[in-house]
């Protein structure tokens, strides 16, 4: 497994507010990395610093291998991205738009141009949307034309931020199912949101940013592994902790945490006794839980320091 | 990148707007001259308008005359204002750079496309005033007379309007550049636009003032119309070459102060 992008110690300083403290991330080749924080985390600026829009105070930035931001002519064609929504001409359609992005930059022929425009906007399940002008695009068309830009370099990393906003349920679905079957062909993709949900169901790693520094950094598999506990829902919590005797760990209305990871065992014993059991799992802590145990509160709280 | 900046430029139904909007003005000015026939004294309004009734092939620069003092730097700072600001303010500017399209790159680019456009701006109301010069007023092919008063060929009045335009261009790429450095300071091209202007009427307005004479000779417009001493007989050197030189170094430092600050600043739009 080789590195992607790596960050050290990368600090980003506004004034008096450091906005980025310190972040050491590692996205592995192949990973779909899930990059987690409220509003106001410096989610974006870690994002823009990355793609050499914003120049760090001080901290080392390698991508695919490279230093940036000195790399970023050799590095950044091989990079898609969709960076705080997506941007366009208004007066021109969307394949212009891509055409006119696409030339803008080096490599990748024009004789290829129209066809590889023409793929992306295919891709993205615009195909179909003609010479209308941007403009007239709803939001979730918008999106996708974005993220059509951002796919025209068959890129080797895709770096997303917020990439299904704006988009209808069917929409973020379809868009999921591209991204993964984008990363069953190699690419890797470092997903930026504050949608716990949707990383949940995309992402493989995970990292936490909380107020500038990255809190928690993990394989999505290991964060959520079961803790060793048994959740059993009853009508008759009572009689569960008289025939568990002492296996109970917590209970609230008719939902129980019980010590031990065997569920089967539990139930047999459970229903040996003829306690009524309407539920049975692997206690597994969900990704929100394990965020809000290692962030703090919103940024966007400011309170009255007294 | 130059070719796709232009294409964007071009393709802009704004740029046209501008430029038939530019060209209104001196055809307004023509209609009415015509209709009144009242052309102002030799010596007040506009250079050349006292002329055209008489000869309407001097009508492009008589135009040119008229948009000079405003209308032409108002479009030429819409546009250089626009360029870096007008992308930063839609959001495409970072696409543009992690394209990437290299910011000494995309300015130069900009740069080459405002010239474009004022360039084609000054050809566009020149050509349109030499249509309605030679349509609405007598055209004497014979030639004309300097502003010295002695008589010029035609293929003279042709190569001295031709300088007069070159010399017009260079002008307004002094305003082009003040309003591109401002472009590159902000995201608002609203702020870039009105920056630039601001310095052009302080201009004006100080090289009226008698107080300001020691600052004049330093004033971004204070050689604005010496295109005019083209049709002197012979021409007169000193101040079109002082307006060259001034608006060089204007150009120059701004360009290279644009420069200096997009290529470290941090994009945040």
């Amino acid at each position: 497994m080789t590195a992607v992008l790596v960050t050290r110690s990368l600090v980003k300083r506004f004034g008096r507010l450091r906005a980025v403290d310190g972040i050491d991330l590692t996205v592995e080749e192949g990973d779909v990395y899930g990059f987690l924080g409220a509003n106001g985390s410096g989610k974006t600026t870690t994002v823009r610093m990355v793609l050499g829009l914003v120049l760090a105070t001080s901290g080392e930035i390698e991508l695919l291998g490279e230093r940036m931001p000195r790399a970023g002519r050799r590095v950044l064609p091989r990079v898609g991205a969709l960076i705080e929504g997506p941007a366009h001409y208004g007066h021109l359609s969307g394949r212009e738009n891509l055409s006119l992005l696409d030339a803008s930059g080096r490599g990748g022929s024009w004789r290829t141009r129209s066809r590889r425009v023409a793929e992306a906007l295919d891709q993205v399940g615009l195909g179909g949307v003609g010479r209308r002008p941007v403009k007239n695009y709803s939001l979730g068309m918008r999106q996708r034309l974005g993220l059509a830009g951002a796919l025209l370099r068959r890129p080797e990393l895709l770096v997303l931020d917020e990439p299904t906003n704006g988009l209808d349920p069917q929409g973020i679905t379809e868009i999921r199912e591209l991204l993964l079957e984008l990363n069953r062909g190699g690419t890797t993709v470092f997903l930026s949101s504050h949608l716990l949900a949707e990383v949940e169901q995309l992402c493989t790693r995970v990292g936490v940013l909380d107020r500038g520094r990255l809190v928690l950094q993990d394989q999505l598999a290991t964060l959520t592994a079961p803790t060793g506990s048994t959740v059993v829902h009853s009508p008759d919590p009572a009689q569960v902790r008289a025939v568990l005797d002492g296996r109970v760990l917590s209970v609230t209305g008719d939902r129980l945490i019980v010590r031990g990871d065997d569920p089967a065992a539990i139930n047999a014993l459970l229903v040996g006794a003829g306690v009524p059991v309407t539920g049975l799992a692997l206690d597994r802590p969900s990704l929100e839980e394990v965020v809000l145990a290692a962030a703090g509160s919103s940024p966007d709280r400011v309170d009255a320091i007294r | 990148m130059i070719i796709v900046e232009l294409r964007k430029m071009f393709r802009r139904p704004r740029t046209w707007a501008t430029i038939a909007v530019l060209n209104a003005l001196p055809i307004v000015v023509a209609v009415l001259l015509v209709l009144t026939d009242l052309a102002p004294r030799p010596g007040e309004g506009p250079p050349f308008l006292s002329a055209v009734l008489r000869n309407g092939t001097l009508y492009p620069l008589a135009a040119l005359a008229i948009v000079l003092p405003l209308f032409l730097p108002i479009a030429v700072a819409v546009v250089a204002g626009d360029s870096v600001a007008g992308e930063a303010q839609a959001g495409t500017l970072r696409y543009l750079l992690t394209r990437p399209a290299g910011r000494t790159r995309l300015l130069v680019a900009k740069l080459i496309a405002v010239m474009a456009f004022v360039l084609v701006t000054v050809l566009v109301v020149a050509a349109v005033g030499y249509v309605v010069g030679t349509t609405l007023f007598d055209a004497q092919p014979i030639g004309g007379t300097s502003v010295s008063g002695t008589s010029l060929t035609p293929a003279d009045i042709g190569g001295r309007t031709l300088l007069s335009i070159g010399y017009i261009a260079v002008s307004m790429l002094g305003v082009a550049a003040f309003a591109l450095f401002f472009s590159t300071l902000t995201d608002s091209p609203l702020g870039a636009t009105m920056g630039a202007l601001a310095v052009l009427v302080a201009s004006s307005l100080l090289f009226t003032l008698d107080a300001a004479s020691p600052i004049a000779p330093y004033l971004p417009t204070r050689y604005w119309l010496a295109f005019v001493d083209f049709f002197r007989d012979p021409i007169l050197w000193r101040d079109i070459v002082r307006g060259l030189a001034l608006q060089g170094v204007y150009v120059g430092v701004l360009l290279l102060a644009a420069w200096a600050n997009f290529t470290t600043k941090d994009v945040t739009s």
